[in-house]
This record gives C-alpha cells, sequence and structure tokens, in this order.
C-alpha cells in the first residue's frame, strides 16, 4: 500500500513537473517579448519610420504564434491540482483562490481588448491607441504572471494565514502578508527579468540568423541592438534579484541552499562551489567528501547567505541533526514536535467527533503550540527533510553559469553593433542563435533549483508531497502524464514549425 | 455613425478576415481547448473531492482524515 502512494506521488510529480516545464517554455517568451514589441514600436511612433513598423509586426506575428500555442497550457496545471493533489488542493484552496481568480480575470479582459488592437488595430485605431495597447498587453502579461508566482512563493513561505482544523484548511489572515511576503516580490522579480533576458536572447539569435543568411540584415541589426539593450540591463537586474533570492532562501530555507551548494558540514566564511562534481554516494552525517572535485570561492557563500563574509552558514548536517551550539534545530527534533502535532490534530478530530469539547479544547491548545512542524510530524527519518543534493546543485551551477555568460553575449553584440561590424561576426551570430536554447536551459534550470530545492514539500514545513496527494490509481496518473507529454509535444513541434515558417518568409509576409 | 457594437463588432469580424496565421493559430487554439476541456477535463481530471463527497463537510472530514493517518515518506 506505500509503495503504491509513493509510486503514485512519484508519477504526480513528474506528471507537475512535465507540464510545469512545458507550460514554462511558452510563458517567458510571452512576457519578455511583449515588451520588446512595445519598444520597437514605440520606436516607429517616434521616428514614424515604416522599417520599425515592420520589424514590430514580424517580432509581433512571432510573439502571438508563441502566445497562441501557449495559451492555456497552465490550465492543466490547475485539473491536476483536483485529481492527483486533492488534500494540497483542498487545505489551500483558501489562500490560492483570490489570487488564481484575479489571474484569470485580468487575463481575459486584457486578451480580448488590447491584445485584438494589438493585431487587429494597425489600421483602425490611431497610432497613439495602438501603441498603448501593445504596452498594456505588455504590462498586463506580466501583471498577471504575478499572481501565480504569490501562489507559488506561497508554498515556498507560508505566511498570512493560520491552520483551521476544523476545515483542515489553510485560511488567508492577510492577503497584502501573502502578496507581498519577500519571497513572492522576488519571485516575481527574478522570474520577469528572466523572462526579458530570454526574450532578448531569443530576438537577439534570430536576428544573428538573419545575419548568417545575409537576409534583413538592417532590421536584424536594428532588432539586436534593441533586444542587447534590453537584454543587458534585464541581466543585471536578474542578477541583483537572484542575489535577494538566495539571501531569502538562506533565511527561510536553509535546507536549499544547503543543498544547492552541496554544503554537508556548517562553516564560517562558507565557500560558493564554483565548479565541482558531487559525490552521490554522500549521505547526512556521514565522512564522505560531498564532492569528488571541486573548485571553491571561500567566503562567498557566506557573503551571499548573510551579506557578511565570516559569517556562519549550517549545513545539511545541521539542519537534519540540529546543531546547539548555533542554535540550529534540526529535523531530527522537529519530527519530535512535528508528531505531537500530528497526534494532537488526530486527538482534537476525534475528541470533536466523540462531542469531548473539554478534550477536544486541550488537544487544539497542544497541537497550536506545535503546529509550527506540522509536516516533519509525516516524516520517517531526518534525513528526509533533504532535498535530492546533485540536481538542486547542478541545476543552480548551470543557471548562474549561463546567467553569467548572457550579458557578455550582450556586450559582445552591442560592441560589434556600434563597430558597425556585426554582421562579419560570424562566431558571435552563431553564440547568439546558440544562446536562445541555452536561455531555455537556464529557465528550466532556475525553475528546477526552486521546487527539486525544497523538496520534500509541498508547503514548506507543513505539508510534505506524500500527503498533499491523492490516493488514486498509479496507472490513471501514468495513462495522463504520457497523454500529457503527446500533447504538448506536439503542441511544441507546432510552435517550432510555424515559427520557422514566420522566420523564413521574415518581415516581408 | 455607427453605434459603438457596430464599431467593435466589425472590427473583431475585419480583423478575424483580415488574419493569416492567425488562422493557423485560431485552428490550433480551438483543437487544444476542445483536447484540454471536452476530454482532458471531462474524462481524465475528475475533481476527486467534488466527485467523491457531497458537502463541504465531508471533504474537510476526508483531508482531515488524510492528515491525521501518519503515511511516512521514503
Amino acid at each position: 500500500m506505500e509503495d503504491q502512494i509513493l509510486s503514485t506521488v512519484d508519477w504526480a510529480r513528474a506528471q507537475f513537473a512535465l507540464t510545469a516545464m512545458y507550460h514554462w517554455i511558452f510563458v517567458p517568451l510571452t512576457l519578455g517579448l511583449s515588451f520588446l514589441v512595445a519598444f520597437f514600436e514605440s520606436i516607429y511612433v517616434k521616428t514614424g519610420n515604416e522599417e520599425w513598423k515592420k520589424l514590430t509586426k514580424f517580432w509581433m506575428t512571432l510573439f502571438g504564434v508563441n502566445f497562441a500555442i501557449g495559451i492555456a497550457t497552465g490550465i492543466i496545471l490547475e485539473f491536476q491540482f483536483g485529481t492527483n493533489w486533492s488534500n494540497y488542493s483542498w487545505m489551500v484552496g483558501d489562500i490560492f483562490g483570490a489570487p488564481l481568480a484575479i489571474e484569470g480575470i485580468f487575463a481575459f479582459f486584457l486578451e480580448a481588448a488590447f491584445f485584438a488592437v494589438m493585431f487587429f488595430g494597425w489600421h483602425r485605431v490611431s497610432k497613439g491607441f495602438h501603441l498603448f495597447s501593445t504596452w498594456m498587453v505588455a504590462v498586463g502579461s506580466s501583471l498577471s504572471a504575478v499572481w501565480i508566482l504569490v501562489a507559488n512563493a506561497w508554498m515556498q513561505f507560508p505566511t498570512g494565514m493560520a491552520f483551521n482544523p476544523d476545515r483542515a484548511r489553510f485560511e488567508m489572515q492577510s492577503f497584502w502578508d501573502v502578496a507581498l511576503s519577500p519571497v513572492a516580490v522576488h519571485k516575481f522579480t527574478h522570474t520577469t527579468s528572466s523572462a526579458f533576458l530570454l526574450a532578448s536572447l531569443f530576438v537577439v539569435g534570430i536576428s544573428s540568423l538573419f545575419l548568417l543568411q545575409k537576409r534583413h540584415q538592417k532590421m536584424a541589426k536594428r532588432s539586436m541592438v534593441v533586444a542587447a539593450v534590453f537584454g543587458f540591463i534585464a541581466s543585471i537586474f536578474c542578477a541583483f534579484t537572484g542575489d535577494e533570492a538566495a539571501f531569502n532562501v538562506a533565511h527561510r530555507q536553509p535546507m536549499k541552499l544547503a543543498a544547492i551548494e552541496g554544503l554537508y558540514v556548517g562553516q564560517e566564511k562558507a565557500p560558493i562551489i564554483a565548479a565541482g562534481i558531487i559525490n552521490s554516494s554522500k549521505k547526512p552525517g556521514d565522512d564522505l567528501p560531498a564532492f569528488h572535485q571541486e573548485v571553491k570561492i571561500p567566503g562567498l557563500l557566506s557573503l551571499l547567505a548573510n551579506r557578511d563574509v565570516d559569517s556562519y552558514v549550517p549545513g545539511i548536517n545541521d539542519l537534519v541533526f540540529g546543531n546547539t551550539e548555533r542554535n540550529i534545530v534540526g529535523a531530527e527534533q522537529r519530527m519530535v514536535t512535528g508528531k505531537i502535532a500530528v497526534a494532537e490534530l488526530t486527538r482534537y478530530k476525534n475528541a470533536k467527533n466523540s462531542g469531548d469539547a473539554a478534550d477536544a479544547a486541550s488537544a487544539l491548545v497542544l497541537f497550536n503550540q506545535h503546529k509550527g512542524d506540522l509536516g516533519y510530524g509525516y516524516l520517517k527519518s531526518p534525513a528526509q527533510a533533504v532535498p535530492p543534493v546533485a540536481i538542486a546543485f547542478y541545476s543552480f551551477h548551470i543557471m548562474v553559469v549561463l546567467g553569467t555568460l548572457f550579458p557578455l553575449i550582450f556586450l559582445l553584440v552591442l560592441f560589434f553593433a556600434f563597430k558597425g561590424t556585426l554582421e562579419n561576426q560570424r562566431w558571435l551570430n552563431l553564440a547568439c542563435l546558440l544562446s536562445i536554447f541555452l536561455g531555455y536551459v537556464a529557465q528550466q534550470a532556475g525553475w528546477v533549483v526552486a521546487e527539486v530545492g525544497r523538496q520534500p514539500w509541498a508547503i514548506q514545513g507543513l505539508l510534505p508531497v506524500n500527503v498533499a496527494s491523492t490516493n488514486i490509481a498509479t496507472s490513471n496518473v501514468q495513462a495522463t502524464f504520457f497523454i500529457f507529454l503527446t500533447l504538448f509535444t506536439a503542441l511544441l513541434l507546432a510552435e517550432i514549425r510555424i515559427m520557422l515558417k514566420q522566420i523564413k518568409t521574415g518581415p516581408e509576409a | 455613425m455607427l453605434s459603438l457594437s457596430k464599431q467593435l463588432y466589425l472590427f473583431y469580424r475585419d480583423g478575424f478576415r483580415s488574419m493569416v496565421v492567425g488562422r493557423t493559430l485560431w485552428k490550433i487554439i480551438v483543437i487544444k481547448l476542445f483536447i484540454i476541456f471536452a476530454v482532458l477535463k471531462f474524462f481524465l481530471f475528475p475533481n476527486y473531492l467534488q466527485n467523491n463527497f457531497n458537502t463541504e463537510r465531508e471533504r474537510a472530514g476526508h483531508v482531515l482524515e488524510n492528515l491525521t493517518r501518519t503515511s511516512p515518506i521514503r
């Protein structure tokens, strides 16, 4: 029975990951390209130069293709909540209901109004109103992304709520605490800036293809300059917000930070591992080395985590077994508290069912004292509180390395553009083309860090994934996994095919 | 002077008529939405709690039962 539940959970997680990762192929390009289109059109309106209009319409078409293929791919995640994650879905309904409803309504009105003007209105509305509509689509797309990111942030840092044991639900106490939590703010800023970066890579990359093919060179160079400027600014902003995100992770999800750096033994002047090969045999508490090979930068992790190069950063061992010297409560101790919380919740439920008000009241008092570690009560061993270290480590480092590479590419593009020799730099144009793919790799790696890094929690510290899931047949989840795989792959192929056709045709279409 | 509703109707009608790539995209959107809402949602993704319990109280009771049935993970 236990194996059955685990298997179902694993498949449900795989299915959610698959859907989210495919969904995230479409979303960042929509978020970023909408702004680039708005920039291009603004230049057209400012200069009156028809070349810019042609250029705007070309990128707008690619934006439209991506938007159309990606639309509603996210709704499947909500279906999965109801089927595969019914306990979780019930428990967070009060928190997520409002943000997701706002997102749905916002997106509908945005798309029905301004989106139509953007595509249909070139000859029907004034230049100014058309430009306004394009900007509204760009701003609105990012704003509609706020709410889903707020929901995700709440899972990483549950705040502004209280657990109601009668309804088995987390109930919202403060909308603003949920919407403006530090994790929500940095998640939004980091995610959107990374999306701007990706879209810039996309425009620079496709434009490079034109230069390599010696087609539409003037348009390509113009597009590249605007996208490289936007991309460079987005890269720097992304780095700052990433730093802020890491600071928040250090203080709210220290296990995630320890995992993404493979830090088992906490230390002062903790180093960042610039590159390394994880020792997959390593387990918490053993004496094996964490890495087969590693290149360290001393003190940098302490600086990242605490803004102090000499500070102490807890390692996985501290967070699993505790460290009294450093006043760190480990998962081992939290499990004791968590099991009391589960036991008192059970006593409360039984007392309520049997009508014993006094026993229910006493159980509730004890439950409330221990509920902060409720999720730990479901763990079998403290080591279960550790996420898959190798996946978290490699994903994080891939993201950071690529995130460092991209601004350099943008700078090189700008350098050669101002020298007037961009079309002669074949190596750079090839690198720009390859960077489209690398941009997507960085995007996916970022989400892997965020989501794998917080395992085993569906809601940080409160609800592990196995309790969040529905006890349904594994075969059902397996079947829908492969249906999604087929559907999303078909959609992705359709997108690539239509985009390639548009790119082949170019701005003359 | 056309009424606002008529203008809006003509705006969307002419817009849809003048689409080139959009025609293909709309076909994909319609097929996709049909698959998502009429097939996946209807046949493969029932809402477990909605379908198996009649009242909010029963649903809460079921979830509470799961929360209090300790099921350690691997």
